[in-house]
């Protein structure tokens, strides 16, 4: 079997916060603990959560767009933490990413076409008549019409800021685009283009995304296999089926209910989540979830559980599926 | 359940309109509908639809220079268009509240919540200081805020956002309201929280048989919560019909759209039927269905020929005279 696209091992990221001060200590948010997935070229992983639990972050460590705190990533078969500055620039080439907010993203005194083209000048693709041949070709392949170069970002929809942000990230002809909340927001209608227009870039260029929401449907619908964060961490990894039909997790089963779905006839057995997320800056012993867990029992309480096997393809860190 | 005496809030072809430098904005243009006492009516569609502006027209709260141009809004048989700025004020006190997405814009940062509770409560009820903050904790209670004592000395700023929620519910419902108008009131949550803002919602609606005005853009919010929906497309009511009956049988092409155009659990990965274009510009007041030029079984007299409400069953009725 051919190596995956992208390893990444133990990743860990750790923001300090506030000084030690008189004896204060200094206090750490672990907001990526420990976070180990796989993606295999042409695949979409979904990576989904609730707010704080280190989705877009980890998305942005894979670029280094964050200086990882530990761990490692490989990409394309290099680990990428130990490259060199001019060696990461090399690689970032490959690697893009598509931000949720097409108006903060966007620089607004330039025109879309040299939006679009700033990726090929840094990278010295193309002279000026190849690159604007290239801003034409790639408006169509987000669908919009090639006189859309000559306009400013404050001319455009969400949804066709969106596509801009889109067809930016494509100029290089990367292998992986790291989608982060790309859908979150424009409005439902505006959304379902952007996602269609997503999967079609997905068959027609082979890419592999590692697709970043906190919109359940949303992930399951785009991803082949989806990781469920908590806290910092992977608690559930499976195939899409999987992870919608049999959650093995407390967590991904609550999550799964707490979402509202547009048809009462899917309505599930609903489990109201008990209390609140913890603060990141006060992680729960043992299993991060058990506060909130209705299952949980002693150990949960104080043995962090591990990510094992509970199916084919299918892993959960939850001591309930441990035989011990 | 809600009951089927006189309704309690009878909206009759408002329109709303805010003068521009490009033109006359007619956010909301002439929209009527009714909610029983113990009714929750959702009031659903995309952003800029005026169901926002609808819920302000209803408060006498549309921020200048916007203003009400024409129609009727009757609480309890009492045309509120008509009473003055005092009048309005006593209304908004104790017979309609409103919970916003944004707790922030409710509540006061420099008042601790019980405080805040409490002086609506004296505002409205009179009696001692020591007994509205009693009632206050009682209400923070009621709201399942955790610890109400001790949470009640609380600033908003030191409460998380799911219990700024709460506070903002206790605050609205402090006065007994017969009416609550919440505009997304979990838009900005996190699903497990909005999960649980959604039960409390219900919970004290049934409670207290008070009637709901839902805003949302979340159809799945309305299968969750309402009675009754109103779709809402660029200022016009298109559909208005029992929640079973929209999800099972949705009659305009809007609506059909928007169910269509969300992911779905029984056709994840498969490309969504999104609605193509945008909608229409809300200073241009052309003859003829606002959907048409979006719409797949738009015909001829769908550009001249504006339709009208009408009822196709049961309390179902829709804006269109193309599809059955």
């Amino acid at each position: 079997m051919a190596l995956p696209l992208l390893e990444v091992t133990g990743l860990e990221k750790r923001f300090d916060v506030g000084g030690a001060w008189l004896g204060r200590r200094r206090r750490t948010i672990r907001a990526v603990d420990g976070v180990s997935f796989t993606l295999e070229a042409g695949e979409t992983l979904g990576l989904v959560g609730e707010s704080g639990c280190g989705k877009s972050t980890t998305g942005r460590l894979i670029l280094r767009l964050l200086e990882p705190s530990g761990g490692r990533i490989r990409f394309e078969g290099r680990d990428l933490v130990s490259l060199s500055p001019r060696e990461l620039w090399a690689a970032r080439q490959r690697m893009q990413i598509v931000f949720q907010d097409p108006f903060g993203s966007l620089n607004p005194r330039m025109r879309v076409g040299r939006i679009i083209a700033e990726p090929l000048q840094i990278y010295g693709r193309e002279d000026g008549a190849g690159q604007r041949r290239r801003v034409a070709g790639l408006l169509e392949v987000v669908g919009l019409d090639p006189a859309f170069a000559e306009r400013y970002p404050h001319e455009l929809s969400g949804g066709q800021r969106q596509r801009i942000g889109i067809a930016a990230a494509l100029a290089l002809h990367p292998s992986l685009i790291v989608a982060d909340e790309p859908v979150s927001a424009l409005d439902v209608s505006v959304q379902a283009q952007v996602l269609n227009l997503l999967m079609d870039l997905r068959r027609r260029f082979g890419l592999t995304y590692l697709f970043v929401s906190h919109d359940l449907h949303v992930v399951l619908h785009m991803s082949d296999r989806v990781a469920v964060m908590y806290l910092g961490e992977i608690v559930e990894v499976g195939g899409r089926d999987i992870i919608h039909r049999e959650p093995k997790h407390p967590y991904t089963q609550t999550l799964l209910s707490a979402v509202p779905t547009a048809d009462p006839t899917l309505r599930r057995e609903r489990i109201v989540p008990r209390g609140e997320v913890a603060s990141p800056l006060a992680i729960p012993e043992g299993c991060r979830f058990h506060p909130r867990c209705p299952f949980a029992f002693d150990r949960c309480r104080t043995e962090r559980p591990v990510l094992r096997n509970v199916g084919t393809g299918h892993q959960a860190a939850c001591h309930l599926y441990d035989p011990r | 359940m809600p009951s089927t005496m006189t309704p309690l809030l009878q909206v009759e072809r408002l329109e709303t309109q805010f003068p521009t430098g490009p033109g006359l904005v007619r956010a909301v243009d002439g929209v009527s509908f009714a909610i029983a006492r113990g009714e929750v009516l959702g009031l659903v569609g995309e952003s800029g639809c005026g169901k926002s502006v609808t819920a302000l027209s209803i408060m006498g709260l549309v921020p200048a220079p916007g203003r009400v141009a024409a129609g009727r809004i009757l609480l309890g048989g009492e045309n509120l268009l008509a009473k003055d700025a005092e009048a309005m004020r006593r209304v908004r006190g104790a017979r309609i509240a409103m919970v916003f997405q944004e707790p922030m814009t409710a509540l006061n940062p420099v008042f601790s919540i019980g405080d805040q509770i409490a002086s609506a409560v004296r505002a409205h009820d009179g009696g001692s200081r020591r007994a509205a903050w009693a009632r206050a904790v009682e209400m923070l209670d009621r709201v399942q805020v955790p610890s109400p004592q001790e949470r009640a000395r609380a600033y908003p700023h030191q409460l998380s956002g799911g219990l700024r929620q709460r506070a903002m519910i206790a605050l609205a419902l402090a006065a007994g309201p017969e009416l609550l108008i919440a505009d997304e009131p979990t838009t900005a949550l996190d699903v497990t929280i909005q999960a649980q803002i959604l039960d409390l919602l219900r919970h004290l609606q049934a409670e207290r048989g008070m009637a709901v005005l839902m805003i949302t853009h979340d159809l799945g919010v309305v299968a969750e919560i309402c009675h009754r929906v109103a779709v809402i497309y660029a200022g016009r009511i298109v559909e208005l019909a029992p929640v079973t009956s929209i999800f099972a049988r949705p009659l305009h092409p809007y609506t059909r759209g928007l169910l269509r155009c969300l992911p779905h659990p029984s056709r994840f990965g498969q490309p969504l039927v999104s609605i193509d274009g945008i909608p229409p510009d809300l200073r241009q007041n052309g003859a003829g269905c606002r959907f048409a030029p979006r719409c797949p079984h738009a015909i001829a007299t769908c550009q001249t020929h504006e339709p009208g409400l009408e009822e196709r069953e049961p309390g179902h009725l829709v804006a269109c005279p193309v599809t059955s």
